[in-house]
């Protein structure tokens, strides 16, 4: 404890104000109408104050509001009883509980402190005042006082106070510019208006909300994270914090929020094209690792949809990081032709217990204890490939790659675009029903039963995309008589495990243009400190 | 009153004035092609149309590598040095 305590100005019950320090002895109590110890406490300090009021400033430092005149009056209290609702001086001078004694000498120095009710710790304080003041000892019958009695938990440590007192400190963490909203307006509609939105509500990201968020990092608020496209906008983890808290985000979820907006803001993500193409991509987010138990996401029973926080928050708040802090708006490089709804969110933990592969994040070269964020650029999905008959392995994975078909557009083929195979556990005990069918096979397979002579791919007169006549004609009969796989290569074909353990319906998720030109998957672990 | 904090990267927009008209046209164009399908094809007549109607004015070509992807700092730095005016072709 320091040996003297920061200064304040506070109001009596009169709304008088005193301020701390003057030059003179000082006996300061903290205290709380509502708190037993309190109330056993207050007849001594009323007889503190009569025995040396003369010499000594006494002052009581009260929590509770409207209650303080209560307190005053149940003890017919004289001293000043001084009003820290806001336990800006609790804060402060950093106590623990109440009643909080502080004896201090005219030079400020601090000469015994105590808390609760220790009785020996009160007759010692009355005899040093005596002591000091040369005045004569305080007039109380101890014997009737309780031995011991402990206090109760100051005010300003209720999380919520806490928060806002540590936001508003002097050398708080926040950066961010503060922005009144005035009390005749709606803090929901204020924020609509400034276009923080990405069309739902927002929690508010108050001081206090914001710095229960920075507690779910170890890292340093002012921490550089990205340059956010298209604005270029810098990424601190504070202004993730700060997005991730209107998203409706968790304080544990934060470093999974950090770890995303890194991969997104990567060049080999390009979050700047998959924003702006009017093809209208938006990026997928799976969580590996144990971070999904930690945080309790969904993997299971509906895990690409609605219901549940993490799943729905974390995407979230990538997309309003995005919009906020690299100033992606629709309309403006935002570009959608129609957009699709994965912009509001899309994120989604990989069921690793239940699959028979090694789990995406492994596949690409992390352990399996690490935690690790994968995003990928897709356009479409899930879209939903349904087969509740095949019942050979061959069979379940033709079907998954006939599901696939559809990517961009039917007829087209060989394109070298990504694709993200979600499997449901029935189809996966039936892929596995006969032994190991390994990933490779299945990607094999897919691009076995989607193989068609490039002849099927001429533009004719039910489509006019695909191959152009001239391009043919260039080609040779030969060359178009050559038959091609849905995929370039297999390599553009990725798999993951999730969903309940009923119903034999897996999910495609429809890529972008992939590769240089256009985007590749990220991956990036978690920092968990 | 309810304080919240500021979820953007707190720029400040800019507003950008349009350059004065001189009324007349000389000096270095630059035709950007984003490598959009057939943005070379507006270009091409872009270029034939100035050659005849402002045969002082000189014309450099440029592409940039992928239309899904801004445009490189070095490609926009040589653009800048070398041509008074930019035409970007977007396609589409």
């Amino acid at each position: 404890m320091s040996n003297t305590k920061p200064q304040f100005s506070l109001k009596d019950l009169a709304g008088n104000s005193h301020e701390y320090p003057r030059d003179r002895a000082s006996l300061v109590c903290f205290v709380k109408e509502d708190c037993e110890t309190c109330n056993t406490a207050a007849p001594v300090l009323e007889a503190l104050h009569k025995a040396f009021g003369s010499k000594v400033d006494v002052l009581l430092i009260a929590q509770s509001g409207d209650a303080n005149a209560t307190f005053a009056e149940r003890y017919s209290l004289t001293m000043p009883l001084l009003d820290d609702s806001a336990c800006k001086a609790a804060f402060e001078w950093d106590i623990e509980s109440v009643p909080s004694v502080f004896w201090i000498d005219a030079a400020g120095a601090v000469q015994s402190h105590f808390e609760g009710f220790i009785r020996a710790d009160w007759e010692a304080l009355a005899a040093q005042m005596s002591a000091q003041t040369g005045l004569p000892a305080v007039q109380t019958d101890w014997e009737s006082l309780p031995a011991w009695r402990p206090g109760c938990g100051s005010k300003h440590l209720d999380p919520s106070v806490y928060d806002k007192l540590r936001a508003e400190a002097d050398d708080s963490p926040i950066r961010a510019r503060k922005i009144e909203v005035a009390p005749s307006d709606d803090v929901a509609e204020f924020m609509f208006d400034q276009g923080f939105s990405d069309g739902l509500p927002l929690v508010p990201p108050t001081p206090e909300r914001v710095m229960r968020m920075l507690s779910g990092t170890h890292r340093d608020p002012q921490e550089v994270i990205a340059s956010v496209p298209p604005n270029m906008g810098i990424a601190t983890v504070e202004k993730i914090a700060i997005n991730a808290v209107m998203a409706g985000c968790k304080p544990e979820y934060l470093p999974v929020v950090i770890a995303a907006v890194e991969a997104v803001c990567t060049d080999e993500f390009n979050i700047h094209g998959v924003t702006a193409t009017t093809m209208g991509a938006a990026p997928v987010m799976i969580i590996n690792g144990p971070i999904r138990h930690k945080i309790g996401m969904n993997m299971k029973l509906g895990a690409l949809g609605a219901g549940n926080r993490a799943n729905a928050t974390i995407g979230r708040a990538l997309r309003l990081v995005v919009r906020n802090v690299g100033g992606a708006s629709t309309g403006g490089v935002e570009r959608s032709t129609l957009g699709n709804p994965m912009k509001f969110t899309m994120c989604f933990a990989e069921w690793e217990e239940r699959s028979p592969w090694a789990p995406l994040h492994v596949e690409r070269g992390f352990d399996v204890e690490d935690s690790v964020v994968t995003v990928f650029a897709m356009t479409g999905g899930p879209v939903h490939i349904v087969d509740q008959t095949s019942r050979a392995p061959d069979q379940i994975a033709g079907s998954l790659g006939l599901g696939l078909e559809g990517v961009f557009l039917p007829k087209l083929r060989n394109l070298p675009v990504d694709a993200l195979l979600v499997v449901c556990p029935e189809h996966i005990d039936t892929l596995t029903r006969e032994g190991d069918y390994s990933k490779d096979r299945l990607r094999d397979r897919i691009q076995e039963v989607t193989t068609r002579p490039l002849t099927e791919m001429l533009a004719d007169d039910k489509s006019g995309a695909g191959i152009s006549p001239a391009a043919a004609e260039a080609m040779g009969p030969e060359a178009m008589a050559r038959s091609v796989p849905k995929f370039a290569g297999k390599d553009f074909i990725h798999v993951v495990v999730a969903g309940s353990d009923a119903g034999k319906f897996s999910s495609a998720f429809h890529g972008w243009a992939t590769g240089a030109v256009g985007s590749q998957s990220v991956s990036k672990k978690i920092d968990l400190g | 009153m309810t304080i919240i904090l500021d979820p953007t990267d707190e720029r400040v927009p800019v507003e950008r004035q349009v350059t004065k008209r001189s009324g007349s046209l000389s000096g270095v164009v630059g035709f950007l092609d984003i490598s959009k399908p057939r943005g070379n094809v507006m270009l091409d007549e872009l270029e034939r149309l100035l050659a005849q109607k402002a045969p002082d004015v000189a014309i450099r070509r440029y592409t940039k590598p992928t239309f899904a992807k801004p445009c490189p700092d070095a490609l926009r730095h040589e653009i800048r040095d070398a041509c008074n005016y930019v035409v970007e072709a977007l396609a589409d």
